[in-house]
């Protein structure tokens, strides 16, 4: 393994520091560091470094869906994008709800090598929500899974959220919940509201969230367990995880680039791009996850990447799959909403994208301080990079891209994975 | 006016436009050759993804007497099987050179995508999408009231000062949701009345008033108009135990009887899209009474079709409605 010197990047708190990176550590951080033979040395001028980006919400699709993405294809998108580590969702085809199928995924990744690939165990069997798939044997895989979820469904059985929050406290897991009350949702195409209305699209109310939220956190109180909400897309789930927090609930919560950028307005084009689950929410919404992420009230942006073929979008927006990607444009995007506007500094950035999902996830080598001694997982950002998004020209295998069209504010330059960069000069290397 | 897809998209000009035009269509119907060469050697799909013996019908005998040469398309399917993706369909009649293609589809904004997505150059008609919009049913009833309430020539007036209600499942209607549109920009004021559970939630932003008593929506608007619609057999078994308790007291409640019938304005027309459940929201004796104008809105469905055909196909006014 080569080493590299980076010099001149931006620490999250602001320090421009160079970075001496050797067998796969940061070996030392320091003013100026003198390269010596045979070292690789990266300009970093202008450039901010972070921990390597960690997702807690990824779908890889693989096994079973790889004609939207393969493991390969949607780990070189998270390179490209700045991540070190995803969270592969359950929701294949065979679901990963055993250690068979986690180890396959977490295999993949260790094979595709350009991100250290997480799998999630779903909770139930088959993501059918009605018995306990066998948590403890994927927690003692090689895969170590920590965070179950049956995401793309919702644990909706109250006594089956019960035993899951109770029965992953001996693995030291987190139930990460899908929040979608399935009676309150049925057909629904789109959040329940003026536009709704108008369109003539089956409403998706608010309600159908928050009624979950409120009732798992309850039930994680009760039971003295964590909790995980997943992509927060509502003003009322906000409220109540912020009352949750202030009783000491153990309760973490994600919100996604999407929900933090779009409405529920852009379904007026019946484009089904915009077609995901949860679905875009109103202005108001927007605004009470922005606020929610800067007070610390949303731990972590998660990207809920949902790489889907062209087929599954190219219809009427009923017909059309639920998802879109967004590993690749998580970051510029959080970028220009919560930096560039003051709401959030690049400290606040490297915890909600890389410290807080780690600690959730229980991954021990990523978010971890840009100190010496620490592993060499890092993304070096240009903030004052520009361009313009192309369905055709990203990494990942699937076009459903919310922002194609759509000019970014800034992009990564350089990832590096335990040392070895998986991105440099913004292109996936290999 | 390339495509007609919502009545949201008509200005007073282009919905006055249409309605003048449809007279000038229904004066030829009276003639002993009802025949007109406008559309000769131009092509119409009827494309119809569900079922609609009346609108597809309509549709059919306007186009023909039109001149133009019509194809009736239903694929089958439902909204889950993609086996059969409206794109591929939509290729496939634009590769036979389709001029218009009429769409009823059951999924809202399908015929938007269509007239959006590149797949074809045809003009796009909706002939109900969903339970979003079907433009000609409110032009041909904005036709119908405006030759009764609007005095003895029509030609050129909109529908101002006309009070219309509009009773009965607003939240699955894309009738009333054209209605709302049309009659509004054309100057009339629309009063929903439905249970609250048959109204969409976001229906307090709409450009009209709402009601969840009918006996007291029509002591005070006293209507001009007043329009019943279907209620679907299949919404009293929806989840959560359907959207009423049961279709006598639907009846009570929202139904057209002849006791409200009798305390109606004499000038009063009563208005249904159909096809009618009666005995559910309409007595057969209102159905069939003096006030009824039920057969002359089917009629002038006719002519409103032959002149959207006309003024789609052949570019006749500028802008896309």
């Amino acid at each position: 393994m080569k080493n590299y010197l980076i010099k001149g990047a931006q620490l999250p708190g602001g320090q421009v520091r160079d970075l001496l990176l050797e067998g796969g550590a940061i070996v030392q951080v320091a003013a100026k560091l003198t390269p010596e033979a045979g070292v690789k040395v990266l300009d970093a001028g202008g450039l901010v470094v972070l921990p390597g980006l960690v997702d807690l919400h990824t779908h890889l699709r693989e096994p079973g869906r790889e004609d939207a993405e393969t493991v390969r294809t949607g780990s070189r998108a998270a390179a490209a994008g700045g991540f070190t580590a995803v969270h592969a969702m359950a929701n294949t085809f065979p679901v990963a709800d055993t250690a068979g199928v986690v180890e396959q995924v977490w295999r993949l990744g260790k094979d595709a090598g350009y991100v250290d690939v997480h799998p999630v165990g779903a909770v139930s069997v088959g993501l059918a929500g009605e018995k306990l798939a066998e948590l403890a044997a994927m927690a003692a895989s090689a895969a170590r899974v920590r965070v179950f979820s049956d995401d793309g469904k919702c644990v909706a059985d109250p006594v089956l959220m019960r035993r899951a929050l109770e029965y992953v406290k001996g693995i030291d897991g987190v139930v990460a919940q899908h929040a979608q009350e399935p009676r309150l949702t049925e057909n629904a195409q789109m959040h329940e509201g003026v536009v709704s209305a108008d369109v003539g699209l089956a409403g998706w109310p608010a309600v159908a969230e928050e009624s979950i939220v409120a009732r798992d956190v309850l039930l994680a109180e009760h039971v003295g367990s964590r909790l995980h909400v997943c992509h927060v897309s509502t003003a009322g789930s906000v409220e109540i995880i912020r009352w949750a927090k202030g009783r000491g609930i153990r309760v973490t919560a994600e919100v996604t680039p999407h929900h933090l950028l779009l409405t529920d307005e852009t379904a007026r084009t019946y484009n089904p791009v915009y077609k995901v689950n949860p679905p875009l929410r109103s202005a108001a919404d927007v605004a009470a996850v922005r606020a929610a992420l800067a007070d610390g009230t949303i731990d972590i942006v998660a990207t809920d990447h949902a790489p889907h073929p062209r087929e599954d979008k190219d219809c009427e927006w009923a017909a059309a799959a639920f998802g879109m990607t967004g590993l690749e444009t998580a970051l510029p995007i959080v970028h220009e909403l919560m930096v560039e506007t003051g709401l959030l500094g690049w400290e606040d950035v490297a915890r909600v994208l890389s410290v807080a999902p780690s600690a959730i996830g229980r991954v021990e080598d990523q978010g971890r301080p840009i100190e010496a001694g620490e592993p060499a997982n890092l993304t070096l950002f240009d903030p004052s990079a520009r361009w313009t998004v192309e369905p055709g020209d990203m990494e990942t295998a699937s076009g459903n891209t919310p922002v194609a069209g759509r000019e970014l504010h800034g992009r990564t330059v350089a990832t590096f994975l335990h040392g070895k960069p998986t991105v440099l000069d913004g292109k996936v290397v290999g | 006016m390339k495509h007609l897809l919502s009545a949201k998209d008509l200005s007073r000009e282009q919905a006055v436009l249409i309605l003048d035009m449809a007279e000038q269509m229904a004066a030829t119907q009276a003639r002993q050759v009802k025949k007109l060469p406008t559309l000769r050697g131009l092509i119409v799909v009827n494309l119809f993804f569900e079922d609609s013996t009346r609108t597809r019908i309509s549709f059919e005998t306007a186009a023909k007497r039109l001149s133009a040469d019509v194809i009736n398309f239903s694929p089958k399917g439902s909204s889950v099987s993609k086996g059969e993706s409206l794109k591929d369909t939509v290729l496939t009649l634009g590769a036979m050179h389709t001029d218009a293609i009429v769409v009823r589809h059951y999924a809202s904004g399908a015929p938007y995508t269509i007239a959006h997505s590149g797949w074809t150059d045809a003009s796009v008609i909706n002939a109900g999408d969903g339970t979003h919009q079907h433009p000609t049913q409110s032009l041909l009833d904005a036709m119908t009231m405006r030759r009764h309430l609007m005095g003895p020539n029509p030609l050129g007036q909109g529908l101002d000062g006309v009070n219309v209600v509009i009773v009965g499942d607003v939240l699955h209607s894309r009738v009333a949701r054209s209605g709302v549109d049309l009659f509004t920009t054309l100057g009339a004021k629309v009063t929903l009345v439905a249970p609250a559970t048959l109204l969409p939630v976001g229906v307090e932003t709409w450009n009209c008033d709402v009601s969840y008593n009918l006996d007291q929506a029509l002591a005070e608007v006293k209507p001009d108009a007043l329009m019943m619609l279907r209620v679907q057999k299949e919404r009293m078994s929806a989840g959560g135990g359907g959207f009423f308790p049961s279709p006598q007291e639907y009846t009570r409640e929202y139904g057209l009887d002849e006791p409200r019938l009798a305390a109606l304005p004499k000038r009063t027309i009563v208005m249904h899209p159909g096809p009618m459940n009666r005995g559910l929201e309409i007595t057969s004796g209102a159905a069939d009474g003096l006030r009824s104008v039920i057969v002359e809105q089917v009629a002038n469905g006719v002519a409103v079709r032959m002149a959207v055909l006309y003024l789609t196909m052949t570019g006749a006014e500028g802008g896309e409605a």
